[in-house]
C-alpha cells in the first residue's frame, strides 16, 4: 500500500513541477474560466441583480469547462513524447499512476476554483463566504468526481485521433449528476439563510458519486490502458 | 547489481503474429535470445521491427502466438516483468519541461530505486551529460536526448534491453560510446535486442541477426563476409 501512494505522489509531484515551471495550464484555464464568467455576468446580471441560482450554475459550468481544458492539456503533455507509455512500462501499480494523475488534476482545478470563487461572488453578488467550510467540501467532492471520470477518459483517449472532440462528448453526459449535485448544493448555501442541511445532503450524494467513479476507474484503468 | 525477484535468462518468441485491422504487421515470427547475447532485428522501414519490440516490451499484445520470458508469459509474470524490461523506443519517454536530472530521478523513483539522486548522477555521467544535468531537456539536441533516453531506459538495470534504432541522432563519438555501453550490458548478462536498419553500426554490436521483411522473420545466415553482404544475400533470396 505504501508503494501505491509513493507512486501516486511521485506522479502528482512530477505533474505539478511541470506546471509550476510552465504555468501553461493554469493561465490558459484561468483565462478561459474568467472569460466564461464575465460573458455570463453580462448576460444574466441586470441592474446589479442576478437571476436566482445563477451564481451556482455559472460557477459549476466554469469549473466543468475549465476541467475539460485541464484534462486535455495534462494528457497532451504525456502524449507529446509518449511518456504515458513510459509510465505504464514501469513496474508500478497502474491504478497508482491513475491516482497520481487524478490528484494533479484536482490540485490544478482547486487552484482555478480559488480564483473563480471571488470573481463569481463579485459579479453575481453571491455570498460564498457564508459557509466556507461546507462550500470547500462541496467543491472538493464535486471536483474529485469530475476529475475521476475525466482522468480515466482523457488517459483512454490519449491515442485517439479526435480525442479533443471525444473527451467532452464522453465526459459531460457521465458527469452531469456531479455538476447538478454541485449546483444544487451551492445554491442551497447561497440561500438566505444558507440551507446547510440541504448542502450536506448534496455533499453526501457527491461523495457517493466519488466513491463509485473512483472505484470504477481504479478497476478499469489497467485493462483500458493495456492495449 | 541486484536482480529483481522475477528474472529470466532466455526469451522465446513463438509464432507471434500481429494485425492492425486488416494490415498484417508480423506474421508467425519465432526467435530466441539468451542472457549475454545481442540479437539484431534488421530490416527496411515498415518491416515490423518496432511492432516486435513493442510486443516484447508488453506494450502491444500479439494477435496470436506467445512470448515467454524464461518460462512465464507476460501475463503470468505481471508487474514483476516490467521491472526487468528496459525500452528505448522511437519516442524517448522524456519530459521536455523537466531537467535531465529530474527526468532520471523521476523514473528512478517510479521504479522504486533506493537512492534516486545517486542513480541519476551515475546515469548522467554514463550519458556524458553530467555538466548539463540541470538543463531542461527541451533545450537538448536529438543526440543528447537519445543518450539521456538510453540511460533512462537502463536506470533500473533491466535484464531485457530493447533498443529501437538506438543510433538515431548520435554522432560518431556517441555511437562509439553506445557500442561500448552495449558491450558492458552484454557482459553483465543482459539480453539485448537491437532493432536497426543501420547495418554498418549494428555489425559492431550484434552476435546474431534476424531479418524482418513484410512482417516475416528469416535468419541471416552465418558465414564469411560482412553482415551487410549476408544481409543483402538474405534480402535477395527472400
Amino acid at each position: 500500500m505504501g508503494n501505491f501512494f509513493r507512486v501516486a505522489w511521485v506522479v502528482m509531484r512530477k505533474d505539478l513541477t511541470i506546471e509550476a515551471r510552465s504555468r501553461e495550464i493554469v493561465f490558459t484555464t484561468l483565462f478561459f474560466a474568467v472569460a466564461c464568467v464575465l460573458v455570463f455576468a453580462f448576460a444574466l446580471v441586470r441592474e446589479g441583480r442576478a437571476l436566482e441560482d445563477a451564481a451556482a450554475g455559472i460557477l459549476w459550468i466554469a469549473i466543468a469547462f475549465a476541467g475539460t481544458l485541464v484534462l486535455g492539456r495534462t494528457f497532451e503533455r504525456e502524449r507529446y513524447a509518449q511518456t504515458l507509455q513510459g509510465l505504464l512500462l514501469a513496474p508500478a501499480d497502474r491504478p497508482a499512476v491513475y491516482v497520481g494523475k487524478l490528484l494533479g488534476i484536482v490540485a490544478l482545478l482547486v487552484a482555478v476554483e480559488i480564483v473563480l470563487l471571488p470573481l463569481v461572488g463579485l459579479m453575481f453578488q453571491a455570498a460564498f463566504a457564508n459557509r466556507p467550510l461546507i462550500l470547500a467540501a462541496l467543491l472538493l467532492a464535486g471536483t474529485l468526481g469530475f476529475g475521476a471520470v475525466g482522468t480515466l477518459f482523457a488517459a483512454m483517449l490519449g491515442r485517439a485521433r479526435s480525442r479533443d472532440v471525444l473527451l467532452p462528448v464522453l465526459l459531460y453526459p457521465i458527469t452531469i449528476p456531479v455538476i447538478i449535485a454541485g449546483v444544487r448544493g451551492t445554491a442551497a448555501l447561497l440561500e438566505a439563510p444558507p440551507d446547510a442541511e440541504m448542502a450536506w445532503f448534496w455533499i453526501g450524494l457527491l461523495t457517493f458519486f466519488d466513491i463509485v467513479f473512483v472505484t470504477l476507474s481504479l478497476w478499469t484503468f489497467e485493462p483500458l490502458m493495456t492495449e | 547489481m541486484s536482480r529483481p525477484a522475477f528474472d529470466f535468462t532466455h526469451l522465446t518468441v513463438d509464432d507471434v503474429s500481429r494485425h492492425f485491422g486488416r494490415r498484417r504487421a508480423l506474421a508467425r515470427v519465432s526467435l530466441e535470445c539468451r542472457a549475454g547475447e545481442t540479437l539484431g532485428l534488421l530490416g527496411p522501414n515498415g518491416a515490423g521491427k518496432s511492432t516486435l519490440i513493442a510486443i516484447l516490451a508488453t506494450i502491444l499484445a500479439p494477435s496470436s502466438g506467445q512470448v515467454r520470458y524464461g518460462s512465464a508469459t507476460g501475463r503470468e509474470a505481471g508487474a514483476g516483468l516490467r521491472r526487468t524490461l528496459g525500452l528505448l523506443a522511437h519516442d524517448l519517454y522524456l519530459y521536455p519541461e523537466l531537467t535531465a536530472r529530474e527526468n532520471l530521478e523521476f523514473f528512478a523513483r517510479l521504479y522504486g530505486l533506493d537512492d534516486p539522486a545517486a542513480c541519476a548522477r551515475a546515469a548522467l555521467a554514463r550519458a556524458g551529460l553530467d555538466e548539463r544535468g540541470d538543463e531542461l531537456v527541451s533545450g537538448f539536441s536529438r543526440g543528447m536526448r537519445q543518450r539521456l533516453a538510453l540511460e533512462r531506459a537502463l536506470v533500473h538495470h533491466p535484464r531485457l534491453v530493447l533498443l529501437d534504432e538506438p543510433f538515431t541522432g548520435l554522432d560518431d563519438r556517441s555511437s562509439a560510446r553506445l557500442i561500448e555501453r552495449l558491450a558492458d550490458l552484454k557482459k553483465d548478462g543482459c539480453l539485448l535486442i537491437v532493432a536497426t536498419h543501420d547495418i554498418g553500426l549494428a555489425e559492431h554490436v550484434i552476435d546474431r541477426a534476424v531479418m524482418l521483411q513484410d512482417g516475416r522473420a528469416m535468419p541471416i545466415p552465418d558465414g564469411t563476409g560482412g553482415l551487410r553482404d549476408r544481409y543483402r544475400q538474405a534480402v535477395g533470396s527472400a
